[in-house]
């Protein structure tokens, strides 16, 4: 099952380097262990824009949006056998940004894609039985 | 969290890091097996503390602490004749006493203790079953009951063959051994073989009930990558992961809403997982660059990706395929991929052409009770018109299959077919 991990956080500092290298090192891990996919950090929002649709009429907004509270900081893409191992994936990147960036606060938010879950729903009462 | 969350929770922790606790204990006790008992040491005291005391912060570090705790326990009470293990012991008891760093597990590079796990657990010596088992368990972190429960086994049949295999590998001093170079080379056949049957035993099961059968094509592609990452200049580790890749692209176009199987020509190309065929062919790619085309499984990725590249069935590239088929054939021998050239070259060359090498395959030995070399010649029969033969060929190849769907599409094909 493929999951995308969103890391949001009105935290406008950039990581630190203990940050980051730990980050680095859960990486090449999960890359070693066949269950990361892709990875990446997002530019700041300045480098972007937004396409929306009001009332049937498009509108574009240059980066940065000023009225965000909470910014998409990376992703992840996953490939695990199902929802518990990714919680226990989650909760392990996010103790690594309370470990080596005191202070910062912010969401992870895990994402099942749809279609990879071909089995999900039985998944968590097989699992438990 | 109730007791069976805990549970739930302890296991998935357990999948992530246990493969990283085996290679540690093992590069402390020099012995695999004996390193992988200690770690489910570890996850039974987690079993029983956790559901008391909750699921601490950083589960991985407690793991590693408990199962670190169980080596030095281990080496100590063992026979000190070794200077080496001696020093080894009193180096690990420093680190034990030094302040807890929850980062010394990552920072760990464990690529060649992982391969060292990979290539034990996929011992020639073992026997296929047994091998599947142990990798399964070793490197993937599935408990015995499930593993049993995806290959449809008794779990005493299973915790036996587990048993008996580390044994074996106890006995036979290949606890501790990494293979180099030239002996990595003759032996990674041995893990390549183990990783396809686990994937195609997941894959030919798509339709079973528990979810744990399909869920063994998952593990075989992250074997697969696994394998892939730690061993990069191996371009069959890249084309496996390349042919699994490809046919996994095809899951959801493989069964009907009713489960019946549709065949590839007749499936829903929209729904391939264009994802799936990129990742795919990105390995195909770096299998070819690595100088690995000939290779069995780059051959049958090959064949995979012209298949998946085709926007429909009529643009097919059958020319090809029937020339990597011969390839194939050439390499492998197999009664079965001189079959599958068969209805290639019959897609070329017409019906007649495929027809022949069917004939040439009729005694052979490997194929005798295999429903498909019937089936296929019933097809090419019925494509020449010779009717009254392809009745009788699909009415012998539905008394051969066990699968009471590929029966019913038989028993309907020899019912197509006049008298």
């Amino acid at each position: 099952m493929r999951y995308m991990f969103i890391v949001k956080s009105g935290h406008a500092a950039e990581p630190t380097p203990q940050l980051l290298e730990a980050m680095h090192k859960l990486a090449q891990r999960e890359i070693q262990a066949g269950r990361m996919l892709d990875d990446g950090g997002l530019a700041p929002q300045a480098a972007g824009c937004q396409v929306s649709i009001e009332q049937g009429a498009l509108k574009v907004t240059d980066g940065p949006f000023i009225e965000a509270k909470e910014m998409i900081g990376g992703y992840a893409i996953f490939d695990l056998p199902g929802p518990d191992e990714a919680l226990a994936s989650a909760r392990e990147f996010m103790q690594l940004h309370s470990d080596h960036m005191p202070g910062w606060s912010g969401t992870l938010e895990v994402r099942a894609i749809a279609g990879s879950m071909t089995h999900a729903g039985t998944h968590a009462g097989t699992h438990a039985g | 969290m109730a007791q069976g969350d805990v549970e739930r929770a302890i296991l998935a922790t357990w999948r992530i890091e246990q493969p990283r606790l085996i290679t540690s204990l093992a590069r402390m006790l020099r012995d695999v097996p004996l390193a992988e008992e200690l770690t489910q040491d570890a996850l039974v005291s987690a079993l029983e503390r956790w559901p008391e005391t909750g699921v601490p912060d950083r589960p991985g570090a407690w793991l590693m602490a408990s199962a670190k705790r169980r080596a030095l326990d281990h080496l100590r009470r063992a026979p000190m004749l070794e200077r080496r293990h001696a020093m080894l012991s009193a180096d690990l008891e420093a680190e034990q006493t030094a302040m807890p760093d929850f980062d010394a597990a990552l920072d760990d590079d464990i690529g060649d203790e992982m391969l060292r796990l990979i290539f034990t657990a996929c011992h020639p010596l073992l026997s296929a079953e047994a091998r599947i088992a142990l990798a399964l368990r070793m490197v993937c972190g599935l408990t015995t009951a499930e593993i049993a429960r995806a290959f449809l086994a008794a779990e005493a049949t299973i915790a036996q063959r587990i048993v008996r295999a580390k044994r074996l590998l106890s006995e036979s001093g290949l606890a501790y051994e990494t293979p180099q170079g030239d002996e990595r080379r003759q032996r990674l056949p041995a893990v390549l073989e183990v990783i396809y049957l686990i994937f195609n035993e997941g894959y030919t099961a798509a339709h079973g009930e528990d979810w744990l059968r399909p869920q063994l094509c998952e593990e075989a592609r992250r074997l697969g990558r696994m394998l892939a990452a730690l061993a990069p200049a191996e371009p069959e580790a890249h084309a496996l992961v390349a042919l699994m890749e490809l046919n996994a692209s095809r899951n959801a176009a493989r069964t009907g809403p009713d489960g019946a199987p549709i065949l590839l020509m007749d499936q829903d190309r929209r729904r391939w997982d264009q994802l799936h065929i990129r990742r795919g062919q990105e390995a195909l790619a770096r299998a070819w660059a690595l100088g690995g085309r000939g290779g069995v499984y780059a051959l049958q990725a090959a064949i995979a990706a012209c298949h998946a590249q085709a926007p429909d069935a009529g643009a097919t590239d059958w020319p090809s395929i029937a020339g990597l088929y011969a390839q194939l054939s050439r390499a492998t021998a197999s009664p079965v991929v001189e079959l599958n050239r068969a209805v290639a070259v019959a897609m070329v060359e017409g019906p007649a052409a495929g027809l022949a090498i069917v004939e040439a395959l009729a005694n052979a030995k490997a194929l005798k009770g295999y429903h498909l070399l019937p089936s296929v010649r019933g097809d090419l029969l019925q494509r020449l018109g010779r009717l009254a033969e392809a009745r009788e060929a699909f009415a012998a190849a539905a008394a051969l299959t066990e699968n009471a769907q590929e029966r019913a599409l038989l028993e309907r094909r020899a019912a197509a077919c006049p008298v």
